[in-house]
């Protein structure tokens, strides 16, 4: 029986806990819901926690190393790291949740389509599957981003839009053998719309494998700004994002560890992060898993 | 249904995906601010109007976007990608040509490092599933996949490179007494400047594969042939190795299959850190110039190995189960 | 390599333009390049040189790229050339004469040069290359100055003949070595499907070897060449396109040469390590860079705006962080060791109180205490565009923002991608301020770029600065051939600009080559190093190629 139904008849509030609990068994996971969970926090509160103005140049001060004054050293401009790395730790969320979202979105919709109505409809959206996913998406996001102006937000929809197939296909195939059961057929009989029947019916109880691939993307997404950064084409400055703090810092590998060093810590360990997570949820979601 | 029949079916199938994908690149491209010019050339105060003008003419750039689109087409129908946009004007086919044999080569040996090294890791992590085997490579294979390629690239160039000095830092092969070198010389010699862009294009890809083949492996464990075989007091080594492991790899020649994009889209970091003369150079330099026959020639090709992958997968699907040729198939 | 402008960016080209057709590639005149009474210089060795991007076309006039001219360079020579002092010298020509007050040169060609496939070279390779230059169906960049000539013609095979329209001072300089081409290679073919484009076949120092794309680039020593055969044997461009990796392979020994950033030359190369087996090299670059503003903006309109932030930027603080004290402030649109820098004009030091003052005179206050600057309930907030993957611009743009925002002003930085920079913005003049970069030629006529005609669509002239003193004086200049009249003229000219500030000059960033140690008879001049690169040579006992 799916998971999720069974569960449905506990209380709300009791069968959260119980999930959070089971949930926090496995090492794992806690790691990454601890990481997950830290990046939040400091993505909200960097005004508060961060000792500096991230942009505040003191060219008389360049590329010190970690000092009392300033704990993780400072950049090419004199700008103190640490206050740099928390602010980059909100666009860093950003870019993972928003071009998360909006792939997790268009993807659902279309593979929602593709699977509910089947036929020539699925046979063409998936087509279009087949064909987005012939790019070299890296490929893609270079000549958009390059054509376009690279600015946060277009970074953002443009990682969004070349990954969207991965979830359109596993939501597809959560609806192709949704559809055919009891439950949904029931609402057919009782006259509910195929608006309904989708929403509300079928979607419910694919959201566990939506949200695990969703958590999974979250770490690409800010992997994939930082190779755009890279190239030269990711989050512009003055913007500080993990990015590009880590491509400045790659030029001055030698003499100035601490600038590519924290970026690349943090980028490692929030991707991790949030794969363990990802991991966990998938884990934990799945329906055959030895009790 | 016969075999040659869905092999037609599926080759038939494949065109009008093909024509998708140029037709939406093409698009893509053309509609993007920008003009194909010898960069500097632009905003040189020796060029005239009249002189640009004439350049766009060459290029075919003052004629409807269709025009241009069908004039493409009609060409590749030949076999002919066209010449390039940038000053040497050379035809885009030498150009991918002298490039792709490197991109193939290091994409090919980073993809069997993949699976030598995932599948021994999935197959045991699954097998000892919730072990301190399990998580100690989980955490592993995801730190390698988590970490920026190009930051790891400069790691490991500084070590090896410069600290310990026993590799070369970028490079396909030495410069000098390249020549004289005897056949298993050069042979040495490339190992040697490979194995870090090989290591670097590699572990990325590690999480993915091991993490594939243990889910894989998890639910052909839970098959009945399975509890069948082990019932039957067959060694667990056979269980495994023989029974299980075959039916589990049969889904990772999809995920084969689907991967060329990706590998060849992550060419671009590592040759450019290891000064590479490959096809993601070619690209990117491509995409700065405006260079749309190379761009357009390069996606070409992308889709071409891509969708021949894909249909390799599903000959060997198909000559594997039967099922699948009569069309039962209805996931993925 | 003189023109080895460090590039911190990525693999784009510079974004500086070529302002003389002569490509600043100048090779020394006499064969005594190294100074008098020191050991004997030896034949051999190689050196390998590194390179962010790679060549594009070895025909020096289809090309644009400054690879492709260092390459190039060493394969093709001109008429004429700078000397380590920046003369103009003879080159493939022997001497010339100037006629009719300048519309007509006559110039006397060497004799016994031959081109590298043994056919002699004669003035119908000139006057092929001229008509070459001038086809309309050849796509060159270069082909400007000769239109401006009325005739050319060769009389015999060591006299070429040039008639101009009216006298045109940069005319000599226009010879370089982008207009002489093998005519018996290319007469009668198109000249943009040649083979020349891949495999060159020059008349200078160095022949070519092979060129694997985007890898590297091999030159071997002419035996014949008309000058004397250079010392070194080969010489191997190798394409890196990171510059982190550059500098790493420098250290590994796998480069000789390489232009270093601001940050490896302070930081990087003072160790030990360094300092037994590189030099390290310093001289001004040809190039300045700037602050445009689109004159046409209304907030820019206004000279006193335009001083207001020029006092509003410490040019010292964007040396000190950007370029690490390695350069120098620009007053004009000149360096300032040329001969027609003119050293009196206004300048603008750091004063934000000043620009406070210049901006409130214009009616710029704060009205609504959101600390930006209004006037007529619109706030001084504008964009100022740079192109990507240059770090110094990249970072000068970053101060600046910095430094606007203390007076009051708010400055976007957007960075744009070359191409669509170009097309989409500086030719519709869709910009309110941009942060570019020009590069200098040895002729100080900068008439493309400050004349009022040239402000149309896709001229060079994008800002719109018009101003009618300029322009005679611009027309002046190119039609007087007096070199102290010149100066005067030029003297001028960057009084008004520096009054008028349609730019704020930044600075004049330094060329900052490193060279392997082992190389001997590189001597610093105007010119930079490279002038007498054929007499570089290494003593026998320290040679580290040994060619076959």
């Amino acid at each position: 029986m799916d998971r999720s139904l069974a569960l449905s008849q506990e209380g709300q509030g009791s069968r959260w806990i119980r999930g959070l609990k089971e949930l926090c068994s496995n090492p794992l996971t806690l790691s990454g819901l601890i990481v997950v969970g830290l990046l939040v926090f400091t993505a909200i509160f960097a005004p508060a926690l961060a000792p500096y103005d991230p942009q505040k140049i003191d060219t008389f001060h360049i590329l010190e190393p970690p000092s009392a004054a300033h704990w993780l050293g400072t950049d090419g401009l004199g700008r103190d790291c640490l206050s740099r790395l928390l602010f980059g730790a909100r666009i860093s969320l950003l870019v993972g949740f928003v071009a998360v979202g909006i792939a997790t979105g268009v993807g659902t919709v279309l593979g929602a389509i593709a699977g509910y109505y089947g036929r020539w409809v699925d046979g063409l959206i998936m087509r279009f599957v087949d064909i987005m996913l012939c790019f070299p998406t890296i490929f893609l996001i270079m000549a958009v981003i390059a054509f376009l102006e690279p600015s946060i937000w277009n970074i953002m929809i443009v990682i969004g839009l070349t990954g969207w197939m991965g979830v359109a296909r596993l939501v597809r195939a959560e609806f192709l053998s949704l559809k055919k059961r009891d439950f949904v057929l029931a609402a057919r009989i009782s006259g509910a719309s195929d608006m309904e029947i989708v929403f509300k019916e079928i979607l419910p109880n694919a959201i566990a494998p939506i949200l695990v691939s969703a958590t999974l993307g979250v770490g690409g997404a800010i992997l994939t700004e930082s190779a755009l950064s890279f190239l030269g084409i990711g989050v512009q400055p003055p913007t500080p994002s993990w990015g590009n703090m880590l491509t400045e810092g790659k030029d001055n590998l030698e003499i100035a560890w601490w600038l590519s060093v924290f970026p690349g810590l943090a980028i490692l360990i929030t991707v991790l992060g949030y794969n363990l997570l990802g991991e966990g949820l998938r884990d934990f979601f799945d329906p055959r898993k030895k009790r | 249904m016969g075999f040659l029949t869905f092999l037609l079916k599926r080759l038939l199938g494949l065109v009008p995906t093909f024509f998708g994908i140029t037709l939406i690149s093409f698009f893509v491209m053309h509609l993007a601010p920008g003009e194909p010019m010898s960069l500097q050339a632009d905003f040189n105060p020796k060029m005239t109007p009249e002189m640009r003008q004439r350049l766009r003419a060459q290029y075919g750039l003052d004629k409807p976007l269709y025009v241009q689109y069908a004039k493409w087409v009609k060409g590749l129908l030949h076999l002919d990608l066209g010449r390039s946009f940038s000053p040497d004007r050379r035809k885009v086919w030498d150009k991918i040509k002298e490039r792709l044999p490197v991109t193939i080569l290091i994409n090919v040996l980073s993809m069997v490092l993949i699976l030598v090294v995932a599948i021994p890791l999935g197959v045991r992590a699954a097998v000892k599933q919730n072990s301190l085997f399990d998580q100690v490579t989980t955490v592993l294979v995801f730190l390698a996949y988590a970490a920026p390629a190009f930051w790891v690239a400069l790691l490991l160039m500084l070590f090896f490179g410069i600290e310990l000095n026993i590799l070369p830092v970028s490079g396909l092969h030495s410069l000098m007494g390249y020549e004289q070198m005897s056949f298993w010389q050069k042979v040495l010699d490339w190992a040697r400047h490979l194995v870090l862009p090989v290591f670097v294009s590699a572990i990325g890809g590690l999480a993915g594969f091991s993490r594939y083949t243990r889910s894989s492996m998890l639910e052909v464990l839970r098959q009945d042939y399975v509890t069948t075989a082990r019932a039957k007091g067959l060694p667990e080594r056979v269980v495994i190795y023989r029974h299980a492991l075959r039916n589990a790899l049969l889904p990772l020649i999809t995920i084969l299959g689907l991967s060329i994009p990706g590998l060849i889209g992550g060419s671009v970091i590592f040759e450019s850190i290891f000064a590479i003369p490959g096809v993601g150079q070619l690209m990117w330099s491509a995409v700065m110039a405006r260079d749309y026959p190379v761009l357009m020639g390069n996606l070409v090709i992308v889709a071409v190995l891509t969708l021949l992958g894909n249909l390799l997968a599903d000959i060997g699907y198909a000559a594997v189960d039967p099922r699948i040729r009569t069309g039962l198939q209805t996931e993925e | 390599m003189s023109e080895r402008v460090f590039r911190s960016g990525r693999r784009f080209l510079q974004l500086f333009i070529l302002l003389s057709g002569l490509v600043v590639w100048s090779l020394c005149q006499c064969p005594n390049g190294w100074a008098a009474g020191q050991e004997k210089p030896a034949y051999g060795d190689a050196i390998v040189v590194g390179s962010i991007g790679d060549a594009s076309n070895l025909i020096p006039m289809l090309a644009t790229d400054a690879t492709s001219h260092e390459i190039a360079g060493l394969i093709y020579n001109g008429l004429v050339k700078y000397d380590k002092d920046l003369n103009l010298v003879g080159d493939l020509a022997e001497s010339w004469e100037i006629k009719q007050g300048g519309k007509e040169i006559i110039f006397h060609l060497k004799r016994g040069v031959k081109w590298q496939d043994g056919v002699p070279f004669t003035s119908k390779d000139v006057l092929f290359g001229f008509k070459t230059i001038i086809d309309p169906k050849t796509p060159t960049a270069y082909a400007g100055d000769f239109l401006e000539v009325e005739r050319a013609d060769a009389p015999d095979p060591y006299t070429f003949r040039v008639v101009y329209k009216e006298p045109f001072a940069p005319a000599l300089s226009s010879w370089g070595d982008i207009v002489v081409l093998p005519e018996h290679l290319l007469k009668g073919k198109d000249i943009t499907k040649s083979p020349l484009a891949r495999h060159p076949v020059g008349l200078g120092p160095y022949k070519f070897r092979l060129w694997k794309t985007q890898e590297r680039i091999e030159l071997d020593a002419n035996p014949d060449y008309f000058d004397g055969r250079p010392y070194l044997d080969r010489y191997i461009m190798r394409i890196i396109p990171d510059p982190a990796t550059m500098f790493m392979e420098l250290k590994a020994g796998g480069l000789d040469w390489m232009g270093l950033s601001p940050i490896q030359y302070k930081r990087q190369t003072d160790t030990p390590f360094f300092k037994k087996n590189f030099k390290k090299y310093k001289y001004l670059s040809f190039s300045y860079t700037y602050l445009g503003y689109n004159l046409r903006h209304p907030f820019f309109k206004d000279k006193r705006v335009r001083q207001a932030i020029s006092y509003a930027i410490d040019k010292k603080e964007i040396i000190r962080g950007v370029l690490l004290g390695l350069g120098v402030v620009a007053t004009g649109p000149y360096k300032p060791d040329a001969w027609f820098y003119n050293p009196n004009v206004k300048r603008y030091p750091y004063d934000p109180e000043k620009a406070k003052s210049l901006l409130a005179s214009c009616g710029w206050k704060d009205t609504d205490g959101d600390g930006i600057l209004d006037k007529d309930g619109r706030r001084f907030s504008f964009t100022v565009l740079t192109n990507q993957g240059n770090s110094l611009r990249d970072k000068t743009a970053q101060i600046i923002q910095y430094r606007l925002k203390q007076i009051g002003i708010e400055m976007k930085i957007r960075q744009l991608e070359w191409t669509a920079f170009i097309n989409d913005f500086i030719d519709k003049r869709r910009f309110e301020a941009v942060i570019l970069g020009w590069t200098l030629g040895q002729d100080p006529d900068i008439y493309d770029i400050w004349h009022s005609s040239k402000t149309g669509p896709k001229q060079l002239n994008f800002i719109g600065y018009k101003n009618k003193e300029v322009d005679r004086l611009l027309v002046l200049g190119r039609r007087t051939f007096d070199k102290e009249k010149r100066k005067e003229i030029y003297f001028k000219i960057q009084e008004i600009l520096a009054e008028d500030q349609p730019y704020t000059f930044l600075y004049v960033p330094m060329a900052l080559p490193i060279i392997h140690a082992r190389f001997h008879g590189i001597h610093p001049a105007p010119a930079g190093i490279s002038y007498n690169f054929i007499r570089w040579w290494v003593p026998k006992n320290e040679q580290k190629y040994i060619l076959p």
